[in-house]
């Protein structure tokens, strides 16, 4: 679950992390109290959750209250890579000197949480990485004695700054670190992290991912899940306990495992079809679970057909079979539908599926390769 | 021979009481696994297909002489499953539990790398030594003995490649699934060498997917430390970046990660990357005549 850039910073002033004044606005008319009641020039920034927002046009200064108002009118409503804004956030303009970053990140192969720094604030880390990787340090935390005060001055001395800054930004680190163990993140970013004018270190933008299989630790935080950035079948799917994210193509999957699911999309390519659809059901799923992926599938109106590759272990075939079954008594459909269910009670599987219209298949290569005919009308059950 | 688990595994399994381990129990009893010892707190004295159940892993240790654990608890309760068996000196532990929380999972790899305890998993399958011991949830007949070690991040997609091998005639030594998270116990390179060692594999298979750089570093170690051939399948081919494919260790991330780096690190050291599972058993074929 990522946050948006207010609710990332709030979290950040919980850490004793200074950010902007600022509050959220979704009118124009309420940029412009927001502006008035700041005073002095504001910035307004589009809160969506994708990166890119500024050059999009979707961050803008505004010198008085009457501009803002101009301007958040502009941004609210913007289309930025498919996100309708619906709000924006009214912060006090900072005088900004220099812009460093600062991220906390999961570190896979050492198995810890890694502090990132760069001198190269401001823009995307991942240029900066591509283009200067010498330019990104990193500290590598051991879990049981936290963030030391020696590693902050290694990032910080590493980025050459002025020594003035060096409580601040310990401060700030050690804000940034405890923030994203206490908040179970997989991601925390403050970028930029600026030196003003006034000599003082703020989180002038802020991103935070939250680990899903976290949230159950944090119920204040994952109350306030922006439902503008899901779309209605991916909440249906969470809701259910499925992993799904939609594709563009014409062949619905509905698989077993994640890595299957993604051989599964690999292999329709292959073969010259393209998947609608990643969807594992998880392991051991249960009727309800597979009816309710079988509706978020064929509530996709580009379907133009459907793959079952199932392969039991922990998940019963009859179980899939089930629930297929309980979905289509109550979706009426003409999709072509093509089940391959292999492994785990796969016998009692195809019984049940045996009074069902379906193509099925023995291999994956088979069945994807079924599907991709029945998607172009060239074959039926 | 084989690696990590044979005839001689004795496993206790923790949430044997519940509906996964109980179902998975019978199973690995029926393929001829020495289930000596389930344990689920205050459930001591019921049977499950004929298992003593106890109240603390501790318990059933001294009981039973235990010598491996497996873990089907929920996620919530996962990680004091994993720490507990470490705590009784369990020297190999495999955790089939999904959906634990990426800092705890670093918590307990930290404790377990202290105590000198091997994690296989979370979120995995476990792993079958053919003809000897299945440890995990991995379907008895897909498999066959032979010459193959198998080590993947996943669990059916192994499944898969495991049936097409067998009925090409291709047999395991074991096949190893390490998971799908992010943080994990035992890494691709930690197998690899185990059956770089393992006299009886003569070849072997990694499966891989996109997210993190796992992969490239073990065609590192291919090339600097192997002399058995290996083949690789790598999913996540058509998965978009920056979204999370099911396995929370599987999302591409400022442009790393990606299915296409992982094969271009693989052809770089010669090891060939099937387009699909049922590819893999060719492959194994080519290279095992070529060697």
């Amino acid at each position: 679950m990522k946050l948006q850039e207010y609710q990332a910073k709030r979290l950040f002033a919980q850490y004793g992390i200074p950010i902007p004044q600022g509050n959220i606005a979704i009118t124009p008319e309420d940029a412009r109290a927001v502006a008035k009641e700041l005073g002095g020039r504001v910035v307004i920034k589009s809160q969506v959750l994708v990166g890119g927002r500024g050059k999009a046009g979707g961050i803008k200064l505004a010198q008085d209250p009457d501009e803002a108002e101009i301007v958040a009118g502009k941004i609210l409503g913007m289309d930025i890579k498919g996100l309708i804004v619906r709000k924006v956030l009214v912060d006090r303009a900072i005088d900004i000197q220099k812009e460093i970053y600062l991220g906390a990140v999961v570190d896979r192969a050492a198995r810890r949480v890694s502090l990132m720094a760069s001198s190269e604030g401001g823009i995307d880390i991942e240029e900066v990485a591509a283009r200067t990787p010498e330019k990104i340090l990193r500290v590598q935390i051991d879990p049981a004695v936290g963030l030391q005060d020696y590693q902050t001055r290694q990032l910080f001395f590493g980025m050459g700054l002025d020594p003035a800054y060096i409580r601040n930004f310990g401060a700030i680190a050690q804000g940034l670190y405890k923030c994203f163990v206490a908040s179970d993140a997989s991601l925390a970013e403050i970028n930029p992290l600026v030196i003003t004018g006034d000599q003082k270190m703020i989180a002038a933008d802020g991103k935070i991912d939250l680990d899903d299989n976290a949230l159950f630790r944090h119920p204040d935080l994952a109350a306030i899940r922006d439902s503008d950035e899901e779309t209605d079948s991916e909440r249906l799917a969470r809701e259910a306990g499925l992993s799904y994210v939609k594709l563009d193509g014409e062949i619905g999957c509905m698989v077993n495992g994640a890595g299957l699911a993604m051989a599964t999309m690999d292999i329709i390519k292959f073969f010259g079809g393209s998947p609608a659809n990643f969807l594992d059901i998880g392991g051991g799923a249960q009727a309800e679970k597979v009816a309710a992926a079988l509706r978020i599938i064929l509530s996709d109106p580009n379907v133009k057909a459907v793959l079952f590759n199932i392969f039991g272990g922990i998940t019963r075939c009859d179980e899939v079979a089930r629930g297929i079954l309980t979905a289509l008594a109550d979706v009426k459909t003409s999709v072509p539908m093509v089940a391959r269910l292999v492994g785990t009670n796969e016998e009692e599987g195809r019984q049940i599926l045996a009074s069902a219209h379906m193509l099925t298949a023995l291999t994956l290569s088979e069945a994807a390769q079924k599907a991709v005919k029945a998607a172009a009308g060239e074959m039926v059950a | 021979m084989s690696i990590l688990v044979n005839k001689n595994t004795r496993l206790l399994v923790q949430g044997i009481t519940g509906r996964e381990g109980e179902f998975h129990t019978k199973q690995m009893v029926a393929y001829g696994t020495r289930v000596v010892a389930g344990m689920t707190p205050g459930k001591k004295g019921l049977e499950v297909a004929g298992v003593p159940v106890f109240n603390t892993v501790r318990e059933a240790v001294k009981e039973t002489g235990a010598n491996t654990s497996i873990i089907y608890v929920p996620a919530r309760a996962a990680p004091d499953a994993i720490l507990e068996a470490a705590d009784a000196e369990i020297p190999l532990i495999i955790c089939i539990t999904e959906g634990i929380a990426v800092q705890d999972m670093i918590n307990v790899c930290a404790v377990l790398d202290w105590v000198g305890v091997r994690l296989i998993g979370p979120n995995c399958p476990g792993l079958t030594t053919p003809g000897e011991t299945k440890v995990g949830i991995m379907p008895a007949q897909i498999h066959a003995v032979g010459p193959v070690g198998l080590v993947s991040r996943s669990g059916t997609l192994t499944y898969e490649v495991v049936w097409a091998m067998t009925q090409q005639g291709l047999g395991q030594t074991t096949c190893v699934g390490i998971g799908g998270d992010p943080v994990n116990g035992t890494s691709f390179i930690d197998c690899l060498r185990m059956f770089e060692q393992d006299p009886k594999t003569e070849v072997v298979v990694l499966i891989g997917e996109i997210g993190g750089v796992d992969e490239e570093k073990s065609a590192q170690f291919i090339k600097d430390k192997m002399s058995k051939p290996v083949v690789a399948f790598i999913a996540g081919q058509t998965a978009p970046p920056g979204k999370r494919m099911g396995h929370a260790g599987a999302i591409i991330s400022g442009g790393t990660g990606t299915a296409a780096e992982k094969i271009k690190a693989f052809n770089a050291v010669g090891v060939p990357v099937a387009n699909t599972p049922e590819e893999i058993p060719g492959l194994l074929e080519l290279v095992m005549r070529g060697k």
